[in-house]
């Protein structure tokens, strides 16, 4: 195969991906969309393959071993458990992207141009970075490391010091040519992964997750560069822009920075609760009550939390909803961007449900929808329908976006006790006089609800 | 002739253009299946992997190639499969036909 051909037939590939992502952009399509991203995958490997002195048994035994554990992971991976798993696949495109320029770093040192070292070094470092970054995610996601940022005296300057000393190294590998340098770059490279996410807390995955997605795509463009290939520097800088847009529009739904959520050591991690003072009367509701609301109600909008996913309680909010549009009730979901532990998590959960896709709102279509609404159920969720984002100039969460559920009639929440959520202050939302208050598990709710429905 | 890697930064930054008008449209409905899909196509550095392993005489550069091999197959395989896996749950609006 000419060289010619192969890059128009590495184009192709490119060109799969981009229609993939394209058909990504609705539910109708997205599915097709994943397979022709696949299958660009593929021709490109086939066309790697055709023309390449390959070694076999090397490559034989790491697709095996990878194909296997590869496999494992997504088919048995609980829905819950997704941004970990997220995370774990973005730190192995990393550490692939980083093995592949460290390859050929030893296999033609000695004589590298600058242009070339710095590619190398480019590859190895954000590969080894988002490498280690993302398996403390997957760590603090997954519950093996604390979910509250980790922190100790003078940790941004020692990280400045491992940055200065990794480009120092950078420096050194190119005047020396010499291996050792090099290897102290993939090491410090390797530890300022660790160093920059400990500090990051467990609510703050989300943004995480997004920018190491960002970075494995960076990652695998520089390979790109080493290895001169327009397809890997393609897919790369798609994947790049992808991660950085759900990196900002998870830091716009927190009403944070960028610079705030890695730099910041925010928050104690999952479920926080600071002690506040509360004040003003709440008004409590049975389940009895609740069901006679929503059977009588034309249009039920249900605000999921993190809570209620943790809880394992979406499948009995299904069935709670079944029976409501058996008796023509029209539920929707309305879902904020952060209503998971990664961007569009909770869509996920409530599919996984069997909740049809057109019933899950976004930010803007439930804002619009609330005045029109009789019943809005908030399960597990607290900031995101705290009214103080939008009215209290005083508040620390004042202008984050929320959902407006104080517009419509009738307030329902079904909540533990009137505990602060992670931003560790108060709701007025809870002594608002359209709403009621459930305490109770939410789980256990939604199935004493379901009860009492069979006989409204 | 251009140099090579001039030519790979015109191509990455219209490439990035090219993701940021894709990305924009995607709804946040998709945006999980996104990430595990933008994910797997950054396995595409499986392609340097494959290349990798045909460096010979060199244990170190063998020893990598088979761990990036594994790797990138991980995310390629992994990534795909979630994906379709997580899409398939997607369940079209009651009053269209069924699949």
């Amino acid at each position: 195969m000419s060289p010619e051909v192969q890059a128009l037939l590495y184009l192709l590939a490119a060109v799969a991906f981009i229609v993939g992502l394209q058909r990504l952009g609705s539910p109708r399509t997205a599915r097709s969309g994943n397979t022709v991203a696949a299958a660009g995958m593929l021709m490109a490997v086939v066309v790697t393959l055709a023309d390449s002195e390959v070694s076999w048994v090397v490559l034989g035994a790491g697709a095996a071993a990878g194909g296997v554990i590869g496999a494992v992971l997504a088919l048995r991976v609980h829905m819950t458990a997704m941004p970990q798993l997220v995370a774990a696949f973005n730190g192995f495109g990393g550490l692939a992207s980083a093995l592949v320029a460290g390859a050929v770093f030893v296999a033609v040192i000695g004589e590298i141009e600058t242009v070339d070292m710095l590619t190398i070094l480019l590859s190895v470092a954000i590969g080894a970075i988002t490498f280690t970054g993302s398996l403390v995610a997957y760590a603090k996601l997954q519950g093996l490391l604390s979910g509250s940022p980790i922190t100790y005296p003078a940790q941004k300057i020692v990280n400045a010091v491992l940055l200065a000393g990794l480009v120092t190294a950078g420096v050194w590998s190119q005047l020396s040519q010499d291996a050792s340098a090099f290897w102290l770059l993939g090491g410090l490279a390797l530890v300022l992964g660790v160093t920059l996410v400990i500090p990051i807390g467990g609510a703050d995955m989300p943004v995480i997750i997004a920018l190491l997605n960002s970075l494995s795509g960076v990652a695998a463009a520089a390979t790109g560069f080493v290895i001169t290939n327009s397809a890997l520097i393609i897919a790369g800088a798609l994947v790049g822009a992808s991660g950085l847009i759900l990196t900002k529009l998870m830091t716009d739904a927190m009403n944070r920075s960028l610079a705030n959520v890695l730099f910041g050591a925010f928050g104690t991690g999952d479920g926080a609760s600071a002690s506040v003072a509360t004040g003003g009367q709440v008004r409590t509701t049975t389940p009895d009550d609740l069901a006679i609301a929503l059977a009588y109600a034309r249009r039920v909008v249900v605000i999921p939390g993190y809570g209620l996913a943790v809880a394992q309680a979406q499948h009995q909010l299904r069935a709670v909803a079944a029976e409501l549009e058996r008796r023509g009730v029209e539920v929707v979901y309305g879902i904020h961007p952060v209503a998971g532990r990664m961007p569009g998590h909770m869509n996920v959960l409530l599919a996984e449900a069997d909740v049809p896709y057109d019933q899950l709102l976004d930010l803007e279509a439930t804002n619009a929808l609330l005045p029109r609404t009789d019943v809005v159920l908030v399960l597990g969720a607290n900031d995101v329908v705290n009214p103080a984002a939008r009215d209290d100039a005083g508040s620390p969460i004042y202008g984050m976006p929320i959902i407006e559920a104080d517009t419509a009639r009738t307030v329902i929440v079904v909540k533990r006790s009137l505990s602060p959520g992670f931003a560790g202050i108060d709701n007025p939302l809870f002594y608002d006089d359209g709403t009621l208050m459930l305490f109770a598990d939410a789980k256990k709710a939604l199935a004493d609800l379901a009860i009492a429905l069979e006989t409204v | 002739m251009l140099d090579p890697v001039v030519v790979g930064v015109v191509v990455f930054v219209l490439a990035s253009f090219v993701g940021f008008e894709l990305i924009t449209k995607v709804p946040p409905t998709l945006h999980t299946p996104l990430m595990s899909g933008s994910n797997a196509i950054s396995g595409i550095t499986i392609v340097g992997a494959i290349i990798a392993t045909g460096i010979e005489n060199d244990v170190v550069a063998g020893v990598f190639a088979f761990l990036a091999v594994a790797a990138a197959t991980i995310n390629v395989v992994g990534g795909f499969l979630v994906t379709d896996r997580m899409l398939g749950m997607f369940r079209r609006p009651k009053r269209e036909e069924p699949e």
